[in-house]
């Protein structure tokens, strides 16, 4: 009888193959069981909204007429607070990344951080306590000489507590998300794709343009979607600093709402078909916040083949 | 289309570490120089101050200087970015922008500075470039595809494309062929031979076969040890360094006894 010496093997090796397999499928298990389970509770806890009457809805007019405006106010304020952050928190990400001397940028680095570090209700508490009162005459300006706007409409909030006060706290909050994440990814650009570019006469900013920006840009989408996602789902900054109302096109005027504040606000007196109300418009947000991803998904795998990653 | 190089008592340091002493070295228009030596001698630190790309590295620094046709390249007001328009550089490992396609990569050069160039200049450009690295015939029907995409060789003959089609007077290539295979440094080097019709190309180079076979000058760099500054040792016509040196390291060397 022959025996194939090379079906005998180390016992013990395998036996950690096979626990680490199987803790890693669990884990992945896991995550696939936690998202499904929140959705399908969000679903059967939102239907009875979703086939009530018309007129049982808060506001009569059934839930899309209901969701619609704060689906509307949830993207302005997210919008406002990504056009600011963004192009700050990579030019901030640059700026430590290239330009800085290395003690300032690791100093620089620490700050940002902290920014995160920060608990929302604190910033929402300096936007409504701080930052509304000292901005409000600056809408005031704006009212009167951009006022033909349609967004700088007047009269402005005497309070200054309007949906672009909320977006700029958003963006602040967003800043350090967008920021470090891109700084990792700009350090992280090849070496040699730089001196590829200086050595053909690039100066720094070229440099920058030519290597490191396109290596980073499925990077920089990553980190903007994730700061969107936080922008979207900001609830205590918005509710504290928003006085809310109707859905209108001025953002320096009292009014708008978004989803995450408006289930704040309501949840804990709600009870009945206003809880499923609730439950639904966050439904709502979850699947605005997962078309967002899949949409950053697809923007980068778009662009794969040129990636970089070949 | 090429100038000279004249270096004079050049010193290069990192920080307050000597790494490369007093070199003094002419290296002739239109001619292979090849920089031979062994590993940590030097020769890639001296060979990136002939376009001032050491400064990549914090606290790098020269003493000395590099004359390209009696210009100082360290002169006062002197632009590292002029520099290096000036003299071109092809490095080690081929590195295409992998974000680019293959003739984004040939005008990359062209296109900073925010000069404007139009769609059929861009063409011949891309044409006289490609072909003049070698490389035309093979990228020809797929000039908008990634040049990630191509093999190792043809990928440095994008990099060489991509370092004429600035027209410089000078090309510096750092072990360009230490990264690729046998049939593509030999392409690579039937490409050097045609390119000293037109550039002053220096090379440096771990392969002596290769020094000997592509380069008109050779100049032999050596370390006295772990700490010391790299010197040059010697620099002659070719055929002189491999087969008559009057250094002995240099016959030591080429003649492998020893590193």
């Amino acid at each position: 009888m022959t025996t194939n010496s090379l079906t005998t093997s180390r016992g013990a090796g395998r036996a950690g193959d096979k626990v680490f397999s199987g803790a890693t499928l669990a884990a992945g298990c896991l995550i696939l069981a936690v998202l499904f389970g929140v959705a399908l509770f969000l679903v059967i806890q939102a239907i009875p909204a979703l086939v009530a009457p018309s007129a049982d809805i808060q506001g009569g007019h059934g839930f899309f007429a209901y969701i619609a405006p704060i689906v509307v106010g949830t993207l302005i304020a997210a919008v406002i607070a990504l056009v600011i952050a963004a192009p700050i928190a990579v030019g901030v990400a640059l700026f430590i990344s290239h330009y800085a001397p290395r003690r300032l940028a690791s100093g620089l680095g620490y700050v940002v951080d902290l920014l995160a570090a920060i608990p929302s209700v604190v910033y929402g508490a300096w936007g409504a306590a701080f930052l509304a009162p000292q901005i409000s005459p600056a809408y005031g300006w704006l009212a009167s000489n951009m006022g033909w706007l349609p967004i700088f409409q007047g009269p402005a909030s005497a309070t200054g507590k309007t949906i672009l006060t909320a977006g700029i706290v958003l963006s602040v909050m967003v800043l350090p998300i967008i920021t470090s994440l891109s700084r990792e990814i700009f350090l992280q650009t090849p070496k040699l794709h730089e001196e590829a570019a200086l050595a053909l006469g690039a100066t720094r900013w070229e440099m920058i343009k030519m290597a490191v920006l396109p290596f980073g840009r499925p990077g920089i989408v990553s980190a903007i979607m994730l700061g969107l996602g936080r922008a979207l789902g900001e609830t205590m900054a918005v509710a504290l600093v928003l006085s809310s109302g109707v859905l209108t096109a001025s953002l320096i005027q009292t009014g708008n709402q978004t989803i995450a504040a408006e289930i704040a606000l309501n949840f804990p007196e709600a009870s009945g078909l206003k809880v499923s109300t609730l439950i639904a418009a966050g439904l709502v947000l979850f699947i605005i916040t997962l078309a967002v991803n899949m949409i950053a998904r697809w923007i980068i795998s778009r662009h794969k083949e040129f990636s970089g990653a070949n | 289309m090429s100038k000279r190089i004249d270096v004079k008592d050049l010193n290069v340091y990192y920080g307050s570490f000597l790494a490369v002493e007093g070199v003094n070295i002419n290296i002739e228009a239109k001619s292979v120089t090849a920089f031979i030596g062994p590993s940590g001698c030097g020769k890639s630190t001296f060979l990136r101050t002939l376009n001032r790309m050491h400064e990549v590295i914090p606290g790098a620094r020269v003493e000395g200087e590099v004359l390209l046709d009696g210009d100082n390249l360290y002169g006062p007001g002197v632009d590292p970015v002029a520099v290096r328009t000036q003299v071109g550089m092809v490095f080690q490992r081929p590195n295409p922008f992998p974000t680019m396609s293959i003739r984004d990569n040939v005008l990359a050069g062209v296109k900073l500075n925010n000069k404007r160039i139009s769609k059929g200049a861009a063409d011949t450009l891309v044409e006289k470039s490609l072909r003049g690295a070698n490389l035309w015939n093979e990228v020809k029907d797929r000039l908008d595809k990634p040049g990630s995409g191509l093999s190792g060789g043809q990928q440095q003959r994008l990099c060489i494309a991509r370092a004429i089609a600035v027209e410089p007077q000078v090309i510096l290539m750092d072990e360009p062929c230490s990264a690729l295979d046998p049939i593509s440094t030999l392409a690579v080097e039937d490409l050097i031979n045609e390119l000293k019709d037109e550039y002053t190309v220096v090379i440096v180079t771990h392969n002596m076969q290769q020094a000997a076979r592509v380069s008109d000058r050779t100049a032999f760099f050596n370390i006295a040890g772990t700490g010391k500054p790299g010197k040059l040792i010697e620099f002659a016509d070719t055929t002189t360094i491999f087969n008559n040196p009057s250094q002995k390291a240099t016959e030591d060397y080429v003649s492998g006894r020893f590193g």
